[in-house]
């Protein structure tokens, strides 16, 4: 049985994955901006399995209290061996143009309060030299595009401190997840016009199990992002600046 | 967004919300006009299109399961599947079952949704034990079949039409593995089968699929299927994901792979008078959901399914003349379910009634829109019906004859707030308020 926190444990992508842990009967602790549907998830997975759910709200965006919350998180776990932050939100680009402090919203939203939770959960295990650390980034974050490039920096922005951070937790056994999902119908994505790259958060929460259980550093979800990752990555900036993405 | 059934037609452009809570679906519903619920959209035609249409997929948690005694509490949006992919293992089933596990709670009591089992166990409704109801004035009532009965008959079977659905408590069986051992009969003709299920009346399940190309004295001729849970084994629940059907397929090709399904059993060495096997549930109750959206086979027309009800006593006679007009205007799909339904229940729209029950599909064309009312004549001449959850265009006329307790489902509507809140395109075409 695994002590496993979720931040951000309201998403879809983590409601989904957390059913997956709770039919393995493990204890999870679950934190979100709101307690009220964390506690109607809470029951929820008690009654697919889970050892034990404990909720406590959390905004993301105060830094302050980040510190006290995976605490107490530990605390409710007895412990903790996996952690899993899944929080985001896909900003308004037009507006980010516009207005900085949106943009500013954004990647305090999407990289800073990641980056703060990241110092502390990496404190953490490198001092128990166990777990896993995993973070829900994105293929947008592989590059930046006209059309989302506040939050694919955010998102880049964080794969790059994971590189750091699996860099420096290696020495202590400590495995760090980049997990970077291509289209998701959720909420987040609610008003686009879906096609058949299209997966439900159910596909991405499996593959989050097993690259946690596989040890895995970096997965794409579905796997073929990563092909389609490599091959946009590899048109040159010189061709790419003119196109319309 | 545009929307259709599962049939893919009608298609209408809807504006669709997304509700994840009680109070969420009741802010969706707020303002002038009326809306209509959406679960899994397994319904074939019209019934979850309108307007306004609340996915209430969102309302997909699990509230309260009791050991003891097996009921489970669970929102409206909870799929059958998911409560198979989590109580299977604990050595619980569903009451009722119908032909696909990709259906919402909510849906299958809207529709009051039967199974192979109808005959000894009737519907999914007589297993749900209460309803927490979101009325069209934004209040929550507690609906079962002693509290506020009259709603609680008028919401079963009632195709969203009273409100929103939010949560139910039904009764799960006990059951000691996930396997069903399923007997097939070869049936050569009509009076074959029937005979074959009046043998059988004690089986668990039954169903038998028909050719409904067959004519003259093959008129009728049948695979019968049985099917009882084993006895020990697994407890397994499917977890393959179905297969994706990603293009629209010509349309023509589902019937030779049925047409070869079939002759393939029928006339094949495994199949002498009766086979005994034993397959994983899944297979037995929802062999088509091995493969996703095989609507598409199809293609882009659509098609719309046709299943009506005959009274026992119309029996024989009823069900060779319509067979006998399908096998003649050779429209129809190759194979046709096959069903004897037991007693009917209290419900004010509930299709299952003591009698056969059979379904097929046709492909939209406009030849088959004619043949169909032809159809509804002899059905209704028979003092049968057709499955509301099915229909995607019979007239008021049909609907208030097969029906005839409209009148009183109208009125629980009006008392509890319904009218001009909630409608679906299917509603306002069979002239409900
Ligand atoms: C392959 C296949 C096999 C099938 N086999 C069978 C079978 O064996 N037996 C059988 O009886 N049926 C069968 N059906 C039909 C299916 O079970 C019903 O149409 C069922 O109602 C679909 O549920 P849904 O969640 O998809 O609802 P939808 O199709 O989305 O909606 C159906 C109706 O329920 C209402 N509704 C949905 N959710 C709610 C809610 N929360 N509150 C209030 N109203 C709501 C809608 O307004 C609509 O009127 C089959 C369908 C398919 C595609
Ligand atoms: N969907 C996709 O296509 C896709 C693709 C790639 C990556 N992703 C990433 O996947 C992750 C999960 O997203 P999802 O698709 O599951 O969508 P989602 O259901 O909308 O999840 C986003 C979650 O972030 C939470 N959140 C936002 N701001 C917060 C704050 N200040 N404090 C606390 N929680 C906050 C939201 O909480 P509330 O419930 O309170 O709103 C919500 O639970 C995100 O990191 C997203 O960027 C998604």
């Amino acid at each position: 049985m695994k002590k496993i926190l979720i931040i951000g444990a309201t998403s879809e992508i983590a409601e989904a994955t957390a059913r997956l842990w709770a039919a393995q009967g493990h204890r999870l602790a679950l934190r979100g901006r709101d307690g009220e549907r964390l506690r109607a998830i809470a029951v929820d997975l008690g009654i697919r399995g889970a050892g034990a759910v404990d909720t406590a709200p959390l905004d993301v965006n105060d830094f302050d209290a980040h510190a006290d919350a995976i605490d107490a998180a530990c605390r409710a776990l007895d412990g903790i061996d996996i952690a899993l932050i899944a929080h985001g939100t896909l900003g308004d680009q037009k507006a980010c143009e516009r207005d900085f402090r949106r943009a500013l919203r954004e990647l305090d939203t999407n990289a800073i309060s990641v980056i703060s939770l990241l110092t502390h959960l990496g404190n953490r295990f490198e001092a128990q030299r166990h777990g896993t650390i995993a973070v829900i980034g994105s293929v947008a974050g592989d590059r930046g595009r006209q059309s989302n490039y506040v939050y694919g920096a955010a998102k880049g922005a964080v794969a790059i401190f994971l590189q750091g951070l699996r860099n420096r937790l290696h020495a202590a056994g400590v495995q760090v997840l980049t997990i970077k999902p291509g289209f998701v119908d959720t909420r987040l994505t609610r008003s686009f016009a879906k096609g058949p790259l299209w997966v439900g958060p159910g596909r991405i929460a499996a593959d989050i199990v097993s690259a946690i259980d596989g040890k895995a550093d970096v997965v794409y979800t579905p796997f073929w992002w990563r092909y389609a990752m490599l091959a946009i990555r590899a048109i040159p900036e010189r061709l790419f600046k003119t196109l319309r993405l | 967004m545009e929307l259709c059934g599962w049939g893919r037609y009608p298609r209408i452009d809807a504006q669709v919300s997304y509700p994840r809570s009680a109070a969420q679906c009741a802010r969706s519903m707020g303002g002038a006009g009326s809306v209509v619920a959406r679960g899994l959209g397994r319904s074939y035609g019209d019934s979850s299109l309108g307007p306004r249409v609340l996915d209430l997929r969102g309302l997909d948690h699990f509230l309260g399961f009791d050991q003891a005694t097996g009921v489970l509490t669970c929102a409206g949006g909870v799929s059958l599947g998911d409560i198979l992919r989590v109580f299977v293992p604990r050595g619980w089933f569903l009451p009722v079952t119908p032909g696909t596990r990709f259906v919402t709670v909510g849906g299958a009591i809207a529709s009051d949704v039967h199974g192979k089992n109808h005959h000894v166990d009737g519907s999914f409704t007589d297993h749900v034990s209460g309803i927490e109801l979101l009325l069209g004035n934004g209040e929550r009532v507690a609906v079962s079949p002693t509290e506020a009965p009259e709603l609680f008959h008028a919401t079963c079977g009632g195709m969203g039409l009273t409100g929103v659905i939010l949560s139910a408590s039904l009764r799960l069986k006990p059951i000691r593995s996930g396997g069903i051992v399923e007997t097939t009969i070869r049936a050569p003709d009509l009076d074959a089968v029937l005979a074959a299920f009046d043998d059988n009346a004690g089986a668990s399940y039954s169903v038998a699929w028909i050719d409904c190309l067959a004519r003259g004295r093959h008129l009728g001729r049948s695979l019968l299927m049985l099917g009882e849970h084993a006895a020990d084994g697994p407890l397994a629940a499917p977890s393959a994901t179905p297969w994706p059907v990603p293009f629209d397929l010509p349309a023509g090709l589902l019937n030779r792979a049925t047409a070869s399904a079939f002759n393939a059993l029928f006339y094949g060495k495994a199949l002498r008078e009766r086979r005994t096997r034993r397959i994983p549930f899944a297979r037995f109750f929802c062999p088509l959901d091995a493969l996703a959206d095989w609507n598409r086979l199809y293609g882009r027309p659509g098609f719309v399914q046709y299943q009506f009800v005959l009274p026992a006593a119309a029996g024989v006679a009823g069900l060779r003349e319509v067979l006998g007009r399908i096998a003649a205007s050779g429209r129809g799909s190759f194979l046709a379910v096959l069903k004897v339904f037991g007693p009917a229940n209290a419900h004010h729209l509930s299709f299952p009634l003591a009698g056969y029950t059979l379904a097929l599909d046709f492909k939209v064309e406009p030849e088959v829109l004619r043949l169909l009312d032809q159809l509804d004549r002899i059905v209704a001449d028979h003092g049968g019906r057709l499955y509301l959850t099915k229909d995607a265009r019979m007239s008021e006329a049909t609907f208030k004859a097969g029906y005839p307790r409209w009148q009183e489902f109208e009125s629980v509507r009006a008392r509890y707030h319904a009218i001009g809140r909630f409608a679906s395109t299917q509603s306002r075409r069979l002239g409900l308020q």
